[in-house]
């Protein structure tokens, strides 16, 4: 049994504290939030301990492990404390607000040999899965030119919300939607090196960014282009998509449906010249409890299995989390609000 | 509940398998008149009952069933609640405490907020109770004889463990709205047990069930194993696993399993919708001739 214990249950942490809670090798330990409101009904409908203090549960709660869901902005903070008081971390996502925060956190858990993983949940998801694996079976050839993009309707009106429209908190579209676009192209194509301009634009917020307009070029000199807009009602939920063509062939990938084109019969096991088509259905592996997708079950099972020494902790390690971060600095300093 | 229920997913861009088809069934039913159509395509077809999520278009769609009382005097509408989207988008923006100040109708949050004392029990449950009753505002006057959570809130509380909720939505139901109270999950097999344990039997349950055994969480043969061997009223769902399997294969093995008492199904063209509700009743009057054989 993983003793779990959770920092922050706000959207994220709740999901996380639902999967926790169904898990068969998982004992929830602690559960801390600042907002009374919350706090009150998980001691009135849960059994899990509750606390107002995170510091307070880290020394009483017994955890091996502790995920942190608060804005990113008590991210450095907080997972610098957890490790300090050796235990695992599972953070939200982006890392951190600076590089240089990241930077130690990463050093930290390295030194502390703790395992670490962040929220990057696209990573679990079936069709983005087998993406990687057809770009790293070379079948797409010399690789000319990708695309990632993510639309969804999350600020549709001139009104301001809570922290995610604050830019010191880690607010903005760059940091909670394009990052996970960022984090794609880098675990996919490999690292994003420089940014070749960019634009941040305002919609309906007044402080952050609603749009994200970047041309990204990678170590190996393959150019694309980041699009993304949390302001886009058209949208019933996020939408995430990569692009990628090559010299044999191109692939459009969301979270729900896989379609590739072979220019030539080399194609990988299972596909033809011409177009193909797979679907989430055909690529996810179930999961013994489904909270809003698989991924972010396995997410957490990936995890803890990493606690368990039966996976390695590859994944969505703070190591890869950190890249993204520094391309989201990249495109930041390349940009003014 | 009748054998065949209509779905709504395709009126509101819900397609599990491909964003595109999801835009262009949100351009084909861009007006009501669309709905209304299928709708009347689906009740050619023998289906009397609607089950439909609380999104805020059905309110146009019971206003026009509400000024036809005679056309659609046989009809049922099972709601779903809440429409998650609108609350998950709400909580991103504006967080979970600023959600249910933007949605809980009347004074009751903002003076709850003034006390500063703390929170009791029946305080969540009266929000809940309220929250409710705001969604089921556009339904007055038409029948609702089951109604039920959505999974994405059903697996929330039994993640969380909090059965107390669960049990309090569906001790509401039965009393302000006089309706059998349904929940719709991902996880049959958890929610079953957990149910049972809080005293409630027999539950209406509306589940992913397909050859396929997608979204079936904890496996399919556990699946089949609880059909075979528990009291339970199950609505099977996604029965064609997104489009993942033919209809005849989907269609064939659902209605082979024992205790299933309604398939939910959504379609845009009359001509599917005919074929699935054929398909449905030939796989049913087979099993019943072999079983009188």
């Amino acid at each position: 049994m993983v003793n779990v214990a959770l920092i922050g249950a706000g959207k994220m942490g709740i999901s996380h504290l639902a999967i926790l809670g169904a898990h068969p090798d998982v004992q929830v330990t602690g559960v801390s939030d600042t907002s009374k409101m919350v706090v009150d009904a998980f001691r009135k409908f849960s059994k899990f301990p509750c606390y107002t203090d995170y510091e307070k549960m880290l020394d009483e709660a017994p955890a091996d492990a502790v995920f942190v869901a608060v804005p990113t902005k008590y991210h450095a903070v907080m997972v610098k404390k957890v490790l300090e008081k050796g235990k695992h971390v599972f953070a939200e996502k982006p890392l951190c607000l600076t590089v240089g925060e990241g930077q130690e956190l990463v050093e930290l858990a390295a030194s502390k040999k703790l395992v670490n993983q962040v929220g990057y949940h696209n990573k679990f998801v079936g069709t983005f899965r087998e993406l990687k694996r057809i770009v790293d079976s070379g079948d797409l050839g010399e690789i000319f030119h990708f695309a990632g993009e993510a639309y969804g309707p999350v600020v549709t009106r001139p009104k301001q919300g809570n922290w995610r429209a604050d830019p010191s908190e880690g607010g903005g579209c760059l940091m909670d939607y394009a990052s996970h676009v960022i984090d794609l192209i880098n675990y996919t194509l490999g690292p994003i090196t420089a940014v070749k301009g960019a634009v941040l634009k305002p919609l309906y917020s007044k402080n952050v960014e609603d749009s994200v307009s970047a041309l990204l070029e990678l170590s190996s000199k393959v150019t694309g282009i980041l699009l993304v807009n949390w302001s886009d009602i058209t949208y019933r939920k996020m939408s995430t998509s990569v692009t990628i063509q090559g010299s044999k062939g191109k692939i459009i990938c969301d979270a729900n449906e896989l379609k590739v084109y072979f220019n030539t019969e080399e194609t990988p096991a299972g596909y033809t010249r011409g177009w193909n088509v797979k679907y989430v259905t055909d690529l996810t592996e179930q999961v013994d409890f489904y909270l809003r997708g698989e991924e972010y079950s396995a997410q957490i099972d990936y995890f803890i299995k990493a606690i368990q020494k039966k996976v390695p902790n590859t994944i969505n390690n703070f190591q890869s989390a950190w890249q993204t971060d520094k391309v989201i600095s990249l495109i930041k300093n390349n940009t003014t609000l | 509940m009748e054998r065949i229920l209509f779905g709504d997913n395709q009126f509101f861009a819900v397609n599990h398998i491909s964003d595109e088809k999801s835009r262009a069934q949100a351009i084909k039913f861009k007006n009501d008149s669309a709905i209304l159509k299928t709708l009347d395509y689906a009740m050619d077809a023998g289906i009397n009952t609607f089950m439909c999520t609380t999104h805020d278009r059905i309110s146009n769609i019971c206003d026009f069933i509400r000024e036809h009382p005679q056309q659609y005097s046989n009809f049922s509408i099972y709601p779903c609640m809440p429409y998650a989207h609108k609350y998950a988008n709400a909580v991103t923006e504006l967080g979970v405490v600023g959600t249910l100040k933007e949605y809980v109708p009347g004074n009751f949050f903002g003076s709850l907020f003034k006390g500063g004392m703390a929170y009791l029990s029946k305080d969540y449950l009266s929000i809940m109770e309220l929250l409710i009753d705001a969604e089921m505002k556009m339904f007055k006057g038409i029948k609702t004889p089951v109604i039920f959570l959505q999974n994405v809130i059903t697996d929330l509380l039994l993640g969380l463990g909090m059965t107390d909720v669960l049990k309090a939505f569906h001790n509401y139901v039965i009393k302000k709205y006089n309706a059998e109270p349904g929940f719709i999950t991902m996880n049959l097999p958890r929610l079953l047990t957990v149910l049972n344990e809080a005293g409630i039997q027999n539950p209406i349950i509306c589940a992913s069930i397909n050859k396929a055994g997608f979204r079936m969480s904890g496996g399919k043969k556990t699946y089949e194993e609880l059909l075979h061997t528990k009291k339970v009223r199950v609505v099977a769902m996604q029965v064609l696993a997104g489009g993942a399997i033919s209809a005849k294969e989907a269609l064939e093995y659902v209605c082979s399993l024992p205790n299933i008492e309604s398939i939910l199904f959504g379609a845009s063209s009359q001509g599917n919708i005919q074929e699935t509700v054929s398909l449905i009743h030939q796989y049913d009057q087979g099993i019943t001739s072999r079983k009188a054989g």
